[in-house]
Formats: C-alpha cells, sequence, structure tokens
C-alpha cells in the first residue's frame, strides 16, 4: 500500500510522526493572472505550506463567500481555464516534488472537460487530490470512484449538519483527509468557536482514522494555533485570497500571500508545544 | 382519446434523474435538508389533509380553476388550429407562480420551518413567495438581481408591500441565475430556520418533481376543461420555458399521451446565431449548475455564460432536468422565439384579444402565430396564458415608443 501513498498521506503521516498540525493554504489558480498566480503558488512551500489547494475558478460558485467569489472572477476575467490551471501544477512539480496538491471547486468545468480527460491530465500533471463541493457521496460514481483508478485522493466535507447518521456515509469513500466545515455558511464566513469546533472534530475521531482538516473563517495565526491544537490541519483560503484582492500591485499581492503563509505555519508548528 | 404508449418510465429515480439529468449536485451542507424535504413532501404526498388545505386554498384565495379560454378573434386570424388559452394571468397574483408557491409554503408550514427565501427573475416568483409567506406570517427573503430590479420595479414595490425584504444581487449578470446563487449561499448559511422556495422546475431533487406536481394543476384542469368543452384531448400544447415550470405543469399531465405533440418554447433572445440568447436546449450543451445535470448556455471549459431575452422570467442560462430528458427522448418538441417576435404577438394579443400578456407567455404565442395556419381548423391548441403583463410595460413602452406616441 505504501508504494502507492499519495503525496497527501506521506505528509500526514509525516505531521502525525511530527506530532504538529499542518497548515493547507488556498488560492484561486490564476488570480489574478497566470504568471503572478504562478509566483504566488510558487512561494507557498517556501513559506510554510503543508498541502496546497489550488481553486480551479467558476463564474457560479455557490458556496464561496464574496473573497473566493471575486477571486474566481479576477482569474477567469485574466482568461484562466482549466488547462491553466493544470500547467501551473506541472510548473510546481518541477521544482517541489513533495507538497501535495488539491484542487478544489465545482464540478461542472470538469464534467465539460470530459472526467477521464481530467482525471488522466489531472495525475499527470501532479496533482494528488481532488475537492469537488457539489458532489456528496450521493454522486460518487460521477468521479470520486474513477479518481482511485488514477490513484487521486477525493476529499470530502463533513459539516455541522452532517449528523451520526450521516457520518458513515461521507466517510466510506473520503481519502487523503476529511475536511471539516466549521460553520455552516460560505467561506470567508464568520470565525467557528474554537471549543465547539473541537468537541464536533472528536466526534468524528470516534468514527475514523483519517486525518481531519478544519476550514471556513480562519483568518489569522491565533485563530490557526488554536484550532491546530486539535486538528491534523488548518485550512486557511478567504484571508489569503483578500491578500491578492488588497495588494497595490500583483507582486505585492504574492509577498502577502507568502508573508501570512509564514505567520500562520509559525503559529501552528507552536500549537501544540 | 390515445392511452398509455411507449414513453419511458416518468421520473424522477430515487437518485433524482429524469433519464441522464437531475441529480443532487449540492454541497454537503445542503444535502440532510434536501433528504428532510424529500422525506416531507413523501409524507405530505400521502397525507389527504395536506391536498384538502392545498385544494382549498387553490379555489379560495388564488382563484382556481383558471378558465380555458377559446381564443377566437386570435383563431380567426390565424386561419388555421382552434386555439385556447389557459388562463393562468388571471390566478391571484397574475401568474401561474402563486401554484407552487402554495403547495411550498404548506410544506414549510410542516416543517416548522419561520423563514422563507426564493429567488426571483422577473418578479412573479418573487411577489407570489412575498404573498404566501404574508398569509401564512413567516419572514420572506427574495434575492433579485439588480438588471432584473431595474426592468420589473413594480414586482419590486409590490413585495416590498407585502412584506419582503428584497435583496439586490449585484454580482455575475445581476439576473436570475446570480439571484439563485445567492439565496443557496443564503440556505447554506441559514440551515436550520429557512425554507427555500425555489420558483422553477430546476435545483437539486427534489425541487424539480415537486414544483412540477404543485404546477400540475394546470394540465389537470386543461384535460377536464377540453374533454368538456369539446369532447377529446388537445392536439396540441404550447408553453414558454425559462427554467420551465408553467410548461413542466401544462405538459405532464399529458406526456403518456403521444397523440398530444408537447411543444416548449425558448427565448431566442437577438436570434440563437448571435449568441444572445436563453435557448438552452437549441443553443446550449449539458452540464451540472445549481444542484442539477440539464442542457446549459456555456463555454467549452465549463463556464456559466449570460443568458439574454427580453422577458426577465425567461432569463436564465438553464432549464428543468424533465425537459431536457423530454427534449432527448424526443417526447417534446422544443423551439425558439426571438425578442421581436415575442413583442409582435404581445401587441396582437392585446389588439385581437384585450388581453395583455406577459412578455414571457408572448414567445408561447408568438410560436403559435407561426404554428397554427399551418394546421387544420378541427386541430385542438391549447396555449399556456401563463402570467399577464403588466409588469412588462416598462419595457414594452421603450421598445414601441414609436407606435405609442400616437
Amino acid at each position: 500500500m505504501s508504494a502507492n501513498q499519495t503525496r497527501i498521506e506521506r505528509r500526514f503521516a509525516d505531521l502525525k510522526a511530527a506530532n504538529r498540525a499542518g497548515l493547507v493554504t488556498f488560492i484561486s489558480a490564476g488570480d489574478p493572472d497566470y504568471e503572478n498566480s504562478l509566483n504566488t503558488l510558487l512561494a507557498l512551500p517556501e513559506a510554510g505550506a503543508d498541502v496546497i489547494e489550488l481553486g480551479m475558478p467558476f463564474t457560479d460558485p455557490m458556496a464561496d463567500g464574496p473573497s473566493i467569489q471575486k477571486s474566481s472572477l479576477r482569474a477567469l476575467t485574466a482568461g484562466h481555464n482549466m488547462h491553466k490551471t493544470l500547467a501551473m501544477v506541472r510548473a510546481l512539480r518541477e521544482r517541489d516534488n513533495d507538497t501535495p496538491v488539491v484542487l478544489m471547486g465545482y464540478y461542472n468545468p470538469i464534467y465539460c472537460m470530459g472526467v477521464e480527460t481530467f482525471l488522466k491530465q489531472a495525475s499527470e500533471a501532479g496533482v494528488d487530490g481532488l475537492i469537488v463541493v457539489d458532489l456528496p457521496p450521493e454522486h460518487d460514481d460521477e468521479l470520486c470512484l474513477p479518481a482511485r483508478e488514477y490513484n487521486i485522493n477525493f476529499i470530502r466535507l463533513a459539516t455541522p449538519t452532517t449528523d451520526a447518521k450521516r457520518l458513515p456515509l461521507v466517510l466510506q469513500n473520503t481519502s487523503g483527509f476529511l475536511y471539516y466545515v466549521s460553520s455552516t455558511g460560505v467561506t470567508g464566513a464568520a470565525a467557528p468557536t474554537p471549543e465547539k469546533v473541537e468537541a464536533e472534530v472528536n466526534a468524528i475521531r470516534g468514527h475514523t482514522d483519517i486525518p481531519i482538516g478544519v476550514g471556513f473563517g480562519i483568518r489569522t495565526p491565533e485563530q490557526a494555533e488554536r484550532i491546530g491544537q486539535f486538528a491534523d490541519a488548518v485550512v486557511v483560503g478567504s484571508a489569503l485570497t483578500d491578500c491578492i484582492e488588497k495588494a497595490a500591485t500583483p507582486a505585492e499581492g504574492t509577498q502577502a500571500v507568502a508573508d501570512l503563509t509564514r505567520s500562520l505555519a509559525e503559529a501552528v508548528r507552536k500549537a501544540r508545544q | 382519446m390515445s392511452t398509455q404508449n411507449s414513453t419511458p418510465e416518468i421520473g424522477p429515480d430515487v437518485n433524482g434523474f429524469f433519464g441522464r439529468f437531475g441529480g443532487r449536485f449540492v454541497a454537503e451542507t445542503l444535502m440532510p435538508l434536501i433528504l428532510d424535504l424529500q422525506a416531507e413532501y413523501a409524507k405530505a404526498k400521502n397525507d389527504p389533509s395536506f391536498y384538502a388545505e392545498l385544494e382549498a386554498l387553490s379555489k379560495d384565495y388564488v382563484g382556481r380553476q383558471s378558465p380555458l379560454y377559446y381564443a377566437e378573434r386570435l383563431t380567426e386570424h390565424l386561419g388555421g388550429a382552434k386555439i385556447y388559452l389557459k388562463r393562468e394571468d388571471l390566478m391571484h397574483t397574475g401568474a401561474h407562480k402563486i401554484n407552487n408557491c402554495l403547495g411550498q409554503i404548506l410544506l414549510a408550514k410542516r416543517m416548522g420551518k419561520k423563514r422563507i427565501i426564493a429567488e426571483t427573475g422577473a418578479g412573479m416568483h418573487g411577489v407570489a413567495t412575498a404573498t404566501v409567506a404574508a398569509r401564512f406570517g413567516l419572514e420572506c427573503v427574495v434575492y433579485m438581481g439588480t438588471t432584473d430590479i431595474d426592468r420589473q420595479q413594480p414586482n419590486v414595490q409590490r413585495m416590498k408591500l407585502l412584506g419582503a425584504k428584497v435583496i439586490p444581487v449585484v454580482s455575475g449578470t445581476g439576473t436570475l441565475k446570480d439571484a439563485m446563487n445567492e439565496a443557496l449561499r443564503d440556505w447554506v448559511t441559514n440551515v436550520d430556520s429557512t425554507f427555500y422556495i425555489i420558483g422553477t422546475v430546476a435545483g437539486p431533487h427534489p425541487y424539480p418533481e415537486m414544483v412540477r406536481d404543485f404546477q400540475s394543476v394546470i394540465g389537470r384542469e386543461v384535460r377536464e376543461q377540453i374533454t368538456e368543452k369539446e369532447g377529446r384531448l388537445p392536439d396540441s400544447l404550447v408553453a414558454c420555458i425559462g427554467g420551465g415550470s408553467n410548461a413542466m405543469g401544462l405538459f405532464h399531465p399529458f406526456i403518456k399521451d403521444s397523440s398530444v405533440r408537447i411543444i416548449g418554447v425558448e427565448a431566442a433572445g437577438y436570434g440563437i446565431d448571435t449568441g444572445k440568447h436563453a435557448a438552452s436546449l437549441k443553443g446550449g450543451t449539458p452540464g451540472v449548475l445549481h444542484g442539477n445535470r440539464t442542457y446549459l448556455l456555456q463555454s467549452e471549459d465549463g463556464q456559466i455564460q449570460d443568458a439574454h431575452s427580453i422577458s426577465a422570467g425567461l432569463d436564465y442560462p438553464g432549464i428543468g432536468p424533465e425537459h431536457a430528458w423530454l427534449h432527448d427522448i424526443g417526447r417534446g418538441e422544443y423551439v425558439s422565439i426571438t425578442d421581436d417576435e415575442a413583442l409582435d404577438a404581445f401587441k396582437l394579443t392585446c389588439r385581437l384579444e384585450g388581453i395583455i400578456p406577459a412578455l414571457e407567455s408572448s414567445h408561447a404565442i408568438a410560436y403559435a402565430i407561426k404554428l397554427a395556419p399551418t394546421l387544420p381548423k378541427d386541430h385542438l391548441m391549447v396555449i399556456n396564458l401563463s402570467g399577464r403583463g403588466d409588469k412588462d410595460m416598462a419595457t414594452v413602452t421603450a421598445h414601441l415608443a414609436d407606435e405609442l406616441a400616437d
């Protein structure tokens, strides 16, 4: 089995051995344009990102808040598409063969490309996992099961509405890690109460040994440190895409993303010390 | 009268599919809600008291049944098929939308929900939702694109009078699809308190089935009324399609009657070849949006494209999954009508019949204007006059400024 381990599985095994939480960073591919987004992507591992989530921009991101909506539109306006997203992953892999890359987004751009074509190209580019927001377990035959054939992890979201009855179904074909969405609502919404999230994460641990990442509403190093005390990984997205939105120049955006990533990485590293 | 034929079993299946279309493509947060709704709807369907209340309100509050009116002068003018208009425009709030809203709010009440949300394009579904929310004393929030708010001001005022909060949606093109995105974002945030009344036969399962069932009262009445007037079933049914709820309501009770032609009319905007239209079947490809797989207006890269129609109610880049299925199996004929053709039909109906139709419904009439003259005089055609045109005065006035100046 270990021969087929994905980069995600290896990374979480290493994190567990080091007894620390990982940092998962999200940026939208192509935001604000291909060149600058690639610069940002390349800066992430060095700044301390343990896992990279790369958003596949979509015109109608209905589970995302304003920050990620805008980042998707910036990318699309600059002419971004799926081929360019995969090109970014290939470019990263020329320099970095260890940091796991998870593509995150919505099903339609994948469906339109063709599931087999997409999986083949993603696998060849060096993609390790997928988070597809609008594919619940009821539709596992669409993409989740085919992805297994390419040794690509399908990372499922569990939410506060996922009750004990439904959790086994959510966990059934999930691999890599489980993404616990700490609040109902869209990305970038209000910060969760850590105590409540911790109780819910502990409840899920009763059902699975798979690593659990926690995201939605985590913006600051302080929040990341608190969540990192009990979660296997902390996911930060909107706060990073905000850096790109607010920057005076794209280069400053890349710098701001790297700076915030660095302080978040420090925070998760000291969470359990 | 025809009986059962070889039409495949009418969906949806247990996973919400009509053939390859439909499904439940939603975020995990919403799945438990959708499953709850499905279970509650299944219970309600078997509860005589649910239908007793729905029927009583449909009669005394909405004004059902709606007349099936023989359009004598339109028939004479066109010189072919005998044309009947199903007068949904005469129902409370001025369109067929109330049929669905009444059914869904009774479900919301059963589920103990306190807050109602809806998306709206032309504003007719928003008005109908605000109306039933007022009637049942529930909080109501309606999402409406800013483009639509500009062109449908009277309906915005109506919703506010009825106590609803109208939230302008600026994202995307500020039309119906963006309003639906925003309503889904609200729902995913306010999962415990909120019931989402979707206005058309689209969205995740069970909405396409549920909305169809509530709108099927239109077709059931037509069946009864035409049998009474003519002693037989109609030969053709014509209805406009945005998402397709009025059309599905008319068509559904006739799907297994192979002698009845089913004709859905999409909005061709400036013309399908211009790329500025809202004809998802004629000018789109299969994809996944707003919880279901269906035909969509989209780029090769799977990015959703803007729809265009003079009629705000048809300005949507998708279509209900059951229509996509009827199209694929060849049971439904799907055609399209341009903005200009719809405006001509609007004028003709005003002057020949003394009826101001909605611009949406004018698309159905426009296709009948093309088709009826080619058909024999004993051909019975029923057009769904899905709504009244008062709301469209600003749009029509702008387009017909010269004619109206005299």
